[in-house]
C-alpha cells in the first residue's frame, strides 16, 4: 500500500481513538485535574488559531483584510454565509489590490 | 432500546439543516485533496474513514506541503482532540446501549452530532442507538457524496488562486475559531496561540508554527485555569 493510504488509515485510527478516548479514559476518573481540563478545552481554538495566524500576517494586504472582515462577520452570521462572504472578499480584494 | 425505523428517521430529519451546512465543506475538501496531490479514490477514502472535516482539511494542507507522515497523523489527532471531551460526556448518555452499539455510534461523533445529542439530552429524552445512526449516517453519506463531487470538480479547476480557492481554508478555520468565542479563556488562547504561531512561522518555519502556537495557547489556558462553574463544552 502507498504511504498516502497508510497516512489516511493512521489518521482514521487517531480520529476514532479521540471519539472513544474520553469515554474510555476520562470517565474512569472521578475528577480531572482542573489545569488539565482547562488545557484540553483550549486545544481546538489553539490549534486552529495557530494555523490561521501566518495567513493573517505574511500573505498580503488582501489576505489580511479578508481575515479581519471574516472575524467581524463571524460575530453576527452563521458559518456558511461567513464562508461565502469571505470567499467573495478574497476575490474582490485581490482584484482591487492586485 | 429496539432499533426502530421511526427513531432512525427522527435522527436523520433533525440532522438535515446541519448536514446541508456541512456539505459544501465536504466538496471543498474533495477539491483541495485532489489539488494537493491525492487521487479521487484517496480523497474519498479519507472522508469515509477519518470523517472529521477540520482535521481532514489540516491533513490535506500538510500533505500538500510534503510534511512527514507522522506529523500529519499527529496534527489530525491534535485537531480532533476535542472529540475526547465529547465522548467523555456523551458516553454517559449511552449507557443503555450495548458495547457494539456504543462503539459503532462513537465513530459518527462529529461536532454537529455532539450538539444534537446535548440538545436531545437537555430535553430529557433518551438517546437511542437508532436515533444516533439516523443522524450519523446522514452526515456520513452526504459527506462522501460531497467529497466525490468536489474531487471530480477539483480536477477541472486550473489555477486555484484565480478563483480564491487557495485561501478558503484560512477563512473556514477562522470562522470556526470565532465560533468558539464564548468559551472560557478564548481571547487569551487566541492571542497567545496567534502570536506564538506568527513568531514561530517567521523564525523556525512551517509546519512547526502549528505545534508551537497550539502548545503556547494550551499552556496559558492551563495556567489560568477555569471558573468553578465552567461547562464541559461551553456554547
Amino acid at each position: 500500500m502507498s504511504t498516502t493510504i497508510w497516512i489516511i488509515l493512521a489518521g482514521a485510527l487517531a480520529t476514532y481513538l479521540t471519539r472513544i478516548g474520553g469515554h474510555v479514559v476520562l470517565s474512569r476518573f472521578e475528577k480531572i485535574h482542573p489545569r488539565v481540563d482547562a488545557g484540553l478545552r483550549a486545544v481546538p481554538a489553539a490549534v486552529l488559531t495557530a494555523i490561521v495566524a501566518p495567513y493573517a500576517a505574511f500573505f498580503g494586504v488582501a489576505e489580511t483584510l479578508t481575515l479581519a472582515i471574516v472575524a467581524v462577520l463571524a460575530l453576527f452570521l452563521p458559518a456558511l454565509p461567513v464562508f461565502a462572504l469571505g470567499w467573495a472578499c478574497i476575490l474582490g480584494l485581490r482584484y482591487l489590490i492586485g | 432500546m429496539q432499533f426502530t425505523k421511526l427513531e432512525f428517521k427522527s435522527g436523520a430529519v433533525m440532522a438535515i439543516p446541519m448536514v446541508l451546512a456541512a456539505a459544501p465543506f465536504g466538496a471543498l475538501f474533495g477539491a483541495l485533496a485532489v489539488k494537493n496531490g491525492m487521487s479521487v479514490f484517496e480523497s474519498f477514502l479519507t472522508s469515509a474513514v477519518i470523517f472529521a472535516g477540520a482535521s481532514q482539511m489540516v491533513g490535506i494542507e500538510l500533505f500538500g506541503a510534503n510534511v512527514a507522515p507522522w506529523l500529519i497523523v499527529l496534527s489530525i489527532f491534535a485537531v480532533n482532540f476535542r472529540h475526547i471531551l465529547y465522548s467523555a460526556v456523551t458516553g454517559r448518555y449511552m449507557t443503555h446501549m450495548t458495547f457494539a452499539e456504543r462503539y459503532t455510534a462513537f465513530f459518527f461523533l462529529v461536532d454537529p452530532l455532539y450538539a444534537m445529542m446535548e440538545e436531545k439530552h437537555d430535553s430529557g429524552r433518551q438517546i437511542s442507538f437508532a436515533w444516533m445512526m439516523g443522524a450519523g449516517v446522514s452526515f456520513w453519506v452526504v459527506w462522501q457524496i460531497a467529497t466525490l463531487i468536489g474531487a471530480i470538480f477539483g480536477n477541472l479547476i486550473g489555477n486555484p488562486e484565480a478563483v480564491g480557492i487557495d485561501f478558503l481554508l484560512p477563512i473556514y478555520f477562522l470562522s470556526i475559531v470565532m465560533g468558539f468565542r464564548k468559551r472560557n479563556n478564548w481571547a487569551v488562547i487566541v492571542i497567545t496561540s496567534g502570536a506564538a504561531a506568527i513568531i514561530a512561522y517567521h523564525y523556525i518555519g512551517t509546519p512547526w508554527h502549528v505545534t508551537i502556537g497550539a502548545l503556547a495557547g494550551i499552556f496559558v489556558a492551563a495556567i489560568i485555569g477555569l471558573p468553578k462553574d465552567a461547562k464541559l463544552v461551553a456554547e
